[in-house]
């Protein structure tokens, strides 16, 4: 079991930024002649000293780790932490710019499904085709075709052209090309469960089945329950270095670090907002009081005040929470119970008082909004802030279990009242 | 603990290598994609490949008409030759050897763009697909010269024309060789240059137009005048369609150095193309 299957090694990977590749050969050539008289380079903006010099991004920057055989590692970060990089390294899309990578057998992606299918050829045709580019024999697939046909549910249409299949059709198909791939490695993600809710369900099992089988697996997901269901470690990028690799959920919960928790001031002038709102009160801040942090025991109230600015003279604005949990999920949605009446170029604080009662421990995100009603009765946004605030909540220190989001949600509702027992 | 691994990824701009062991590892990715090229480009027509047929001898008809009668350009390789091959096979085999490099290096000229969402996603030897499309389109060029030799034989046996097989068929193999690796290198030069600059493509087009006319298709080598032979021969596409005639006709024009010399020049542009394309493949889905 000590095999390793991967080792990256230090690896990194520098894109050019803007014009990439937008040169024509005409200004290349003349930059090769004013070079070669020493004169000013003519392709370049008045100011600029070198060709998207400095204009560089480091997409990855130093990473190493190893991967043992049989192991399921799950790979998290924010959009734009390197995620995508590193699976287009190790699976040979392109090339690192520095540092090395070694791979110890097959690897498949099975990132995308129906790469290369080709409509006019009939779904037999294209499963010989897609299992090759994805590095299968022929051999193989002849051994395999049988149980492809069977998962792809479409075995009566197999010898029509592809063209003709519907699209749900055609991505089941393809996934059962590639879940029937028989890699060493396997790199996996969530958008992988494709067509209908019992296929999809379908998909889940098999890459679970194929997990189990003591492949090794890179998984990549956003979902943090679907990283709980299958990973047995991870590790976790963050513009472009890897700064936790461990248990899974203390990886999870290094990456939900990273949006902030910890934190008792909350201030929303970086944070983008929709042209569709008015802002006659816009939310500004908010901030955490009577407590040092923002980690709360279960039942806890959190208190704090939330800072606006009136924009213009409005009446009756109402404020909403909307709680998401730590994996994207929304959890529910609470009102203020009072309305605000503004007067312009006012600030006002506003103390309030949240209950958490029945949210269960985990990583929690607000969504702060303010509203007004329409002569209809409709509520119409003025503002809103994602994220406005961040908390977590953990178990009582007197509580005798650990609740397990992943099998119990988010929410832990009041304890049953057990009436009466009696023997029968 | 040391520990051996079957495949070490390095940086970009590492050394050069071509992986022949992993391409032949990928042989029946190969096989089906000349698979796909071939039956895809025919399905849904009604004559099918038949197609493959139509367009030479089409080609054909309009070269007889327009560069025979009516330009009256001469079809004979060496001037004052007493053997003469009639002016249709003439034009025909030129055809045919022109359409397939001509297909060929078009096709592979746009290799990675073309093939860019594939490439994207999954990783293969990128040398499969030029591979594969000149084996693909040899299959086509096998076609038209069974067909050749059909229209070949007819006019023989009408009296028509005399066939003379010559030492020279035994050639065949190595100029369809020399046919193979002279337009795929050409295609991948082009490709592994038009990820940077699209400039070239466009040149692809009308570039080969141009070099049709340099080369003795629509004419007999003889309308050449001597002194600029040496510099007309330079075009390693000359010696390959002037040899192939000679092969199936026994008359014609043979000159051993000017043939050597395109030789060197094919394995040139091969091995360019590899090298060029092998420091492309690597990293050119940053660019394209």
């Amino acid at each position: 079991m000590d095999e390793l299957m991967i080792k990256v090694e230090n690896v990194t990977k520098e894109y050019r930024l803007g014009a990439i590749g937008g040169t024509t050969l005409r200004d290349e050539l003349q930059r090769w002649r004013a070079k070669r008289k020493h004169q000013e380079d003519p392709t370049l903006k008045i100011g600029q000293t070198r060709v998207d010099s400095d204009e560089r991004f480091m997409a990855l920057n130093g990473v190493s780790f190893e991967v043992k055989k049989g192991e399921a590692v799950g790979i998290i970060g924010h959009n734009g932490a390197g995620k995508s990089t590193l699976l287009k390294l190790i699976t040979r899309i392109t090339a690192p710019t520095g540092g090395d990578i070694y791979l110890n057998g097959r690897v498949a992606s099975m990132l995308e499904v129906g790469t290369g299918f080709h409509g006019e050829l009939t779904g037999r045709e294209n499963i010989y085709l897609n299992g090759a580019i994805l590095g299968m024999s022929k051999k193989e697939i002849d051994a395999k075709m049988e149980k492809i046909i069977e998962f792809s549910e479409v075995r009566q249409f197999i010898d029509t052209p592809v063209k003709r299949y519907s699209s749900g059709m055609y991505v089941k198909l393809a996934f059962s090309v590639a879940a029937h791939l028989d890699s060493e490695i396997m790199i996996m993600d969530e958008v992988l469960a494709v067509g209908d809710m019992a296929f999809q369900n379908k998909c889940i099992r098999k890459m679970r089945e194929i997990a189990d089988s003591g492949k090794t697996i890179l998984y990549v997901s956003h979902n943090m329950n679907t990283i709980r269901q299958l990973c047995d470690r991870c590790i976790v990028l963050e513009k472009g270095k890897l700064i936790f690799e461990g248990d899974v959920e203390a990886a999870i919960s290094v990456y939900m670090k990273q949006d902030g928790i910890r934190s008792t001031k909350f201030d929303y002038s970086g944070i983008a907002r929709s042209p569709y709102e008015s802002r006659k009160l816009q939310l500004m801040g908010l901030t955490i009081v009577n407590r040092e942090d923002n980690v709360l025991q279960e039942g806890e109230k959190l208190e704090f005040i939330l800072h606006c600015r009136c924009n213009a003279n409005c009446k009756q604005i109402g404020f909403r929470f909307e709680l998401f949990s730590g994996d994207g999920m929304i959890v529910g949605t609470m009102f203020s119970d009072q309305t605000i009446n503004g007067n312009y170029g006012k600030l006002y604080d506003l103390h309030t008082k949240m209950s958490t009662c029945n949210l269960a421990p985990g990583i929690y995100k607000a969504v702060a909004l303010t509203y007004e009603y329409d002569k209809l009765g409709n509520q119409i946004g003025v503002d809103r802030v994602d994220p406005a605030m961040n908390f977590e909540i953990v178990e009582k220190m007197n509580a005798s279990l650990k609740w397990l989001s992943k099998y119990w949600g988010h929410v832990h509702f009041n304890d049953m009242e057990v009436v009466e027992i009696r023997e029968r | 603990m040391q520990q051996t691994w079957k495949t070490h990824i390095t940086p970009a701009n590492s050394a050069i290598r071509i992986d022949f062991k992993e391409v032949w590892e990928y042989r029946d990715l190969i096989g089906l994609f000349v698979k796909r090229d071939f039956t895809a480009k025919y399905k849904q027509t009604i004559l099918g490949p038949l197609w493959a047929v139509i367009q030479p001898l089409m080609t054909t008809v309009v070269f007889s008409i327009i560069f025979g009668s009516l330009a009256g350009l001469t079809t004979s390789d060496v001037a004052g030759e007493a053997l003469q091959m009639p002016s249709f096979l003439f034009y025909m085999i030129g055809t045919i050897t022109w359409s397939y490099f001509s297909a060929t290096v078009t096709a592979n000229s746009n290799t990675f763009i073309t093939n860019r969402a594939i490439m994207g996603k999954v990783y293969y030897p990128r040398i499969a697909t030029p591979i594969a499309t000149a084996l693909a389109n040899l299959i086509s060029f096998g076609i038209q010269i069974v067909m050749f030799c059909v229209i070949a034989l007819v006019y023989a046996l009408l009296g028509l024309a005399e066939i003379h097989l010559s030492v020279y068929m035994l050639l065949l193999p190595v100029l369809v060789l020399q046919l193979v690796m002279l337009s795929t290198g050409v295609g991948i030069i082009i490709s592994s240059l038009t990820t940077k600059y699209r400039d070239l493509a466009m040149l692809v087009g009308f570039g080969l137009h141009l070099w049709q006319y340099l080369t003795p298709i629509p004419y007999g080598l003889a309308l050449i005048p001597e002194k600029y032979m040496s510099l007309y021969m330079l075009n390693p596409v000359t010696p390959v369609v002037t040899t192939m005639r000679l092969a199936f006709f026994g008359t014609g024009y043979f000159n051993w150095g000017y043939y050597g010399l395109s030789l060197v020049f094919t394995a040139a542009v091969f091995f360019i193309g590899l090298m060029l394309f092998n420091r492309i493949e690597r990293t050119f889905m940053d660019t394209v």
